[in-house]
């Protein structure tokens, strides 16, 4: 197996939740603060800068203070996470940068940002034949897919409800979690209906805050503060033709795809991981992505939640920081710093023993898998 | 035909917070709204490979000829998926809460988003057979939706 040649030196991350007395560049600049710290760096050692949802590029280096010798701005969707990981590690192994700066910044709660109605752009142009029949937001696409899910293969309310009341303990046991009370299952039944199937507790927390990531080749990392996490394998596959509709495979192509790849670059498999970071922007997005991802058999996500095996102290612990569903929506950002921590060994009460490896997945128009490393190799 | 969910025609075509979104005509989907107006259910079809296709676009996206025409379809098909919608994304569905939203997948293939009507309120059912019909929303539109076949 090849040798690890890109790390993450440094993390930081925001308070979470209501900030209105941040914008996105604040919580940005709050961020990339905590991060070049903890690396031991400082802003004049980034030849490299990729920002995620904070509005203007320009103005950002600007309040910064940098000139980097590449900078990108790239959407505010969740999928970018991964692509901008993905864009850094070929940057620093090119060559063309030594240290790159990923940086997220996130007023939406604030802001009052929607994920439906009329500011809604999920499903590529298809507003333009949805609205009018009233289909709007990711949430009632997701529901779409889970009810077809539910006919398909048995899966149930309470499979979404062990998954969602998993992660809201996991974010018991960490102090920068939003929302932190244990729920039960009469709780999760009792929830609202937002887009049925799914309950208000399906859905991810929009908030105010931010994420930044330091990435840089393996031999610099060996110079700074943390001991380095390996960024072992990563991959990434578009499903863009026909996304109107729902994928009918739940994207099970495409996360096993990206599992594959990113899988045997590292040299690892599934009986190698610790633990795992899933994007959970709505309960379903986690059954398809351990489907595709082969952590259980296809169909058989349900049942296999139900049993047990994401929660801490079991066999794969799953966000364990509490996810988007119950740490803060921070699209994927969050997740990847979690992954870190738990190499790392930072995660106190909820520290997974003896993390080894990490691996993240995301199930969207944009697959993406990224397997985390203690060890280069 | 049953009657569909009320819908008062807007007075003019300017788009008002009070009206429901309207659908966004191009040149590819033009021919598939002007199809509905007549209460034709017209689809793209590839002459090529044979295969009809939805959303409209300017090539088959199946083998990527240029040479489609729009044929008249059957209008029946089967609910491949559904959402119950309870939250008020627009003000102007508020009083159709909580309101259906179907995926229906048509015998010539493509699926089609609309709302299932003349079923009794009871929920959609997946894999149940319908079949179009034609809602008149005013002059210029008129929507197509399903009901059980
Ligand atoms: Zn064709």
């Amino acid at each position: 197996m090849a040798q690890a040649r890109a790390a993450v030196v440094g993390v930081g991350t925001t308070a979470y939740g209501r900030l209105p007395e941040y914008d996105a560049y604040d919580l940005g600049m709050w961020a990339l603060t905590e991060a070049l710290k903890d690396a031991g760096l400082g802003f004049a050692d980034l030849d490299g800068i990729i920002v995620n949802r904070i509005p203007d590029y320009q103005r950002f280096c600007e309040i910064a203070g940098i000139d980097p010798s590449f900078v990108t701005i790239t959407p505010g969707h969740g999928r970018f996470a991964a692509i901008c990981i993905e864009m850094a590690l070929q940057a620093v192994l090119s060559g063309r940068c030594r240290t790159v700066a990923l940086v997220y910044g996130n007023n939406g709660r604030s802001a009052g940002a929607a994920y439906g109605g009329e500011s809604d752009s999920y499903g590529s142009g298809g507003g333009a034949i949805w609205w009018p029949y009233g289909m709007t937001s990711p949430g009632a696409f997701h529901a779409m897919m889970m009810r077809s899910h539910m006919a398909q293969y048995g899966t149930k309310p309470e499979h979404l409800a062990e998954l969602a009341m998993t992660f809201r303990d996991h974010a018991g046991l960490n102090p920068q979690a939003v929302m932190r009370k244990p729920f039960t299952l009469d709780d999760y039944m009792n929830a609202r209906m937002i887009a049925e199937p799914l309950r208000l507790l399906d859905y991810c927390l929009i908030n105010d805050g931010g994420v930044a990531l330091i990435i840089t080749t393996a031999e610099h990392a060996r110079d700074c503060a943390r001991p380095p996490v390996h960024i072992r394998g990563a991959a990434l596959q578009t499903v863009f033709a026909n996304s109107m509709f729902p994928p009918e495979d739940y994207w099970h192509g495409a996360v096993a795809s990206v599992t594959g790849r990113s899988f045997r670059e590292a040299g690892l498999g599934r009986d190698d991981m610790q633990a795992l970071m899933i994007y959970d922007n709505f309960t379903p997005t986690v059954m398809f992505s351990l489907e595709g991802a082969g952590y259980c058999g296809r169909g058989e996500s349900g049942p296999f939640v139900a049993e047990g095996h994401l929660r801490l102290g079991r066999r794969y612990p799953t966000n364990t920081s509490g996810g988007h569903l119950s740490e803060s929506y921070m699209q994927g950002w969050a997740l990847n710093v979690e992954a870190v921590r738990q190499l790392r060994g930072d995660c106190g009460d909820r520290q997974v023993s003896d993390a080894a490896n990490v691996h993240y997945i995301a199930a969207a128009p944009v697959c993406s898998s990224i397997v985390y490393s203690r060890d280069p190799s | 035909m049953t009657a569909p969910p009320s819908e008062s025609a807007p007075s003019s075509h300017a788009p008002s917070p009070h009206a429901k979104p309207r659908p966004r005509m191009s040149p590819d989907s033009k021919p598939f709204w002007d199809g509905c107006r007549r209460h034709e259910l017209l689809l793209p079809t590839c002459e090529d490979c044979g295969r009809a296709h939805l959303p409209p676009g300017p090539v088959c996206p199946f083998c990527f000829s240029d040479r489609l025409a729009w044929k008249k379809a059957s209008g029946r098909g089967r609910i491949s998926t559904f959402v119950v919608v309870h939250k008020e994304w627009f003000p102007a569905f508020k009083p159709d809460l909580p309101y259906n939203v179907v995926q229906v997948e048509l015998e010539e293939g493509p699926r089609l988003t609309a709302n299932l009507v003349g079923h009794g309120g009871r929920k959609p059912v997946i894999g149940e057979a319908v079949r179009i019909v034609f809602d008149t929303i005013d002059d210029t539109l008129t929507m197509p939706r399903f009901e059980p076949a």
